[in-house]
């Protein structure tokens, strides 16, 4: 059995295929003659996936220029550039002022300056969450299956949302500097545009999963579609709301922190001058500063998320 | 009721009648806080009335303005972009695909037992999915020059980040009865492992894997913004010369290839994990 199973697959198959003759039962022979059939169409299945698959790698590798050769030309000053921009401290300085070289407060030395980009950036990023949501707010009733007053008008918003989410924050910012002018106007109305088409989704979904039975009491009371919507389906649907505008905020404080490579305010435009003239240390430094922020801006958000769950699940 | 039975009752239960002062006043407080950081924000900001208003009528011109959407005389060069954001999207996604699936066997619990060791790899990872894909991007722009290999290796060293986690999650969510069994039968642990958990992950990678060819189409449409090729580069510069009707044509262009890639790959997530 063993030799059998080290042969290659063809001589196994036909190996395999003289015992079941040898046991000249009808019922093996077929059986083995259909689990072979059945093996190779697999086989052929798998080589024809891989046959397309390689196709489009080359084809892929062709289009974007990845030719090994310029890869492996690159690769020596990938490495050059990356070890470039890692900060030079020295253990023995590391602590002394910003004059030293080699000290924390010598790489961070514009760290005053940076700090106040950063909260520029968070509070970019929390206006743009905010007026987003709130255009998706009021997008979310008419786009919601259960609720929406009439068959066109929910295709209508739905599509409208559609196609605020499919474009681009950064596209929308080219456009934007523009209209509005170079500045974080502009970002935030574009991340404020993007977040409207992508939570407007969001919320519709949350309002489709809510009771009806609430709605249905504020209708047969008399109330108004507007009515039932703030005092049916909104108390519900609040704490969801709540939890998508976090994870919201975190998606578009890493949007946010990039915007400015299109001139429209915040870090990314501080960042894109020190990448563009190659001051290697402060890229560096900029880098490490938007990691720490996007990463507690998440700690700080999944908590609050979590609270804003469980009052959720005290509501039911 | 009488008032004096609603005293008692209130005495005994005041959260039944509503919030008590104190929570009104910390309601009032935190509105009013909000309130200002609102205003502030709007007004640090520079959002008047005058400035948004000159803005929605430019607005409103560049939008008449795109109005036919048109190709242009180089409609050949936006076709070419297109490709190109495409392949960048593809090579890029593959590549971390391979790459990541060692990287999330080393993240994987069950598999590197030294908590050390996956602790600090899962620390890396963190690290390199907290930077922006367009900084990467950026970032390889100076590090191998203009064009598409840039935007490839920004996919490819972003998505590494993420897969690698993601990997890293389904292996450990994987039953280790059929790991247990191989080992049992006299194999050693990387038998084990191949013969155990490959199988019984490899759909769920398969399927990442797609779902982020598909979200990489978008991000590659953008990474030309800072020069790393794709139809990005076309969207920026016809911006910057104000050819709006253009403009809106490759972003229509760009909204149909990403449904196409959308269907396309769902059609073979379905297959693929049916089968």
């Amino acid at each position: 059995m063993k030799s059998a199973a080290r042969k290659p697959p063809r001589v196994a198959a036909v190996l395999k295929m003289q015992e079941a003759y040898a046991t000249s039962l009808p019922a093996v022979i077929r059986g083995e003659e259909a689990f072979q059939a059945a093996r190779r169409q697999r086989r052929n299945a798998a080589l024809l996936g891989a046959a397309v698959v390689l196709a489009c790698l080359l084809l892929s590798a062709w289009v974007s220029e990845a030719h090994p050769a310029t890869l492996w030309a690159g690769l020596p000053r990938i490495f050059e550039y990356f070890i470039r921009i890692l900060p030079d401290l020295r253990w023995s300085a590391l602590f002394a002022g910003a004059e030293t070289e080699g000290s924390i407060a010598f790489w961070f030395y514009r760290l005053p300056e940076w700090a106040l980009l950063i909260v520029e950036t968070a509070n970019m990023a929390a206006l743009a969450t905010l007026l987003g949501s709130a255009v998706s707010l009021l997008l979310a009733f008419p786009a919601a299956r259960n609720i929406a007053p009439s068959g066109l008008v929910y295709n209508l918003t739905r599509r409208f949302l559609e196609a605020l989410r499919t474009i681009p924050e950064i596209v929308y910012a080219l456009i934007f500097v523009w209209a509005f002018g170079v500045g974080a106007l502009a970002g935030i109305l574009a991340i404020a545009l993007h977040s409207a088409g992508a939570n407007g989704k969001l919320f519709a979904e949350a309002i489709e999963n809510a009771d009806m039975k609430p709605w249905d009491g504020v209708t047969s009371a008399g109330g108004s579609w507007f009515a039932a919507c703030r005092f049916a389906i909104l108390p519900q649907v609040l704490p969801n709301i709540l939890s998508y505008l976090l994870l919201r905020f975190e998606v578009n404080i890493r949007s946010a922190s990039v915007i400015g490579f299109v001139g429209a305010g915040g870090i990314g435009e501080e960042l894109y001058k020190v990448i563009s003239f190659n001051y290697y240390e402060e890229i560096s430094a900029i880098i490490l500063l938007i990691i720490l922020t996007v990463v507690s801006v998440d700690l700080l958000s999944e908590k609050l998320r979590h609270a804003a769950i469980g009052r959720l699940e005290a509501a039911r | 009721m009488s008032e004096s039975s609603i005293t008692t009752w209130r005495a005994r239960m005041p959260d039944a009648f509503g919030p008590g002062p104190f929570r009104l006043g910390l309601r009032f407080l935190g509105l009013a806080l909000f309130l200002v950081w609102f205003i502030g924000t709007l007004w640090y900001f520079d959002f008047s009335p005058t400035r948004l208003w000159n803005g929605l009528s430019g607005l409103g011109k560049i939008l008449v303005l795109m109005i036919p959407p048109s190709p242009g005389e180089l409609w050949v060069e936006i076709m070419k972009g297109l490709a190109e954001s495409v392949a960048m999207a593809f090579l890029g996604t593959f590549l971390a695909a391979i790459v990541a699936i060692p990287l999330g066997f080393m993240g994987a619990r069950n598999v590197v037992t030294l908590t050390l060791l996956r602790f600090s790899f899962r620390r890396v990872l963190d690290g390199i999915r907290g930077v922006d894909q367009l900084i990467w991007a950026l970032a390889f722009v100076r590090a191998v020059g203009l064009g598409p290999l840039a935007g490839v290796l920004a996919i490819f060293v972003s998505d590494i980040g993420i897969l690698s986690k993601l990997y890293a999650e389904a292996i450990e969510n994987a039953e280790k009865r059929q790991a247990e069994g191989v080992t049992a039968a006299g194999s050693g642990r990387l038998l084990g492992i191949r013969f155990g958990i490959l199988p019984q992950v490899a759909p769920v990678m398969l399927a990442q894997a797609l779902y982020f060819f598909e979200s990489n189409t978008r991000s590659a449409s953008i990474l030309g913004v800072v020069g790393a090729g794709g139809i990005g580069l076309q969207i920026a510069e016809r911006i910057r010369v104000r050819h709006w009707d253009e403009v809106a044509f490759i972003i229509i262009l760009m909204i149909i290839t990403v449904a196409a890639i959308d269907w396309i790959s769902a059609r073979i997530r379905r297959r693929l994990i049916a089968v």
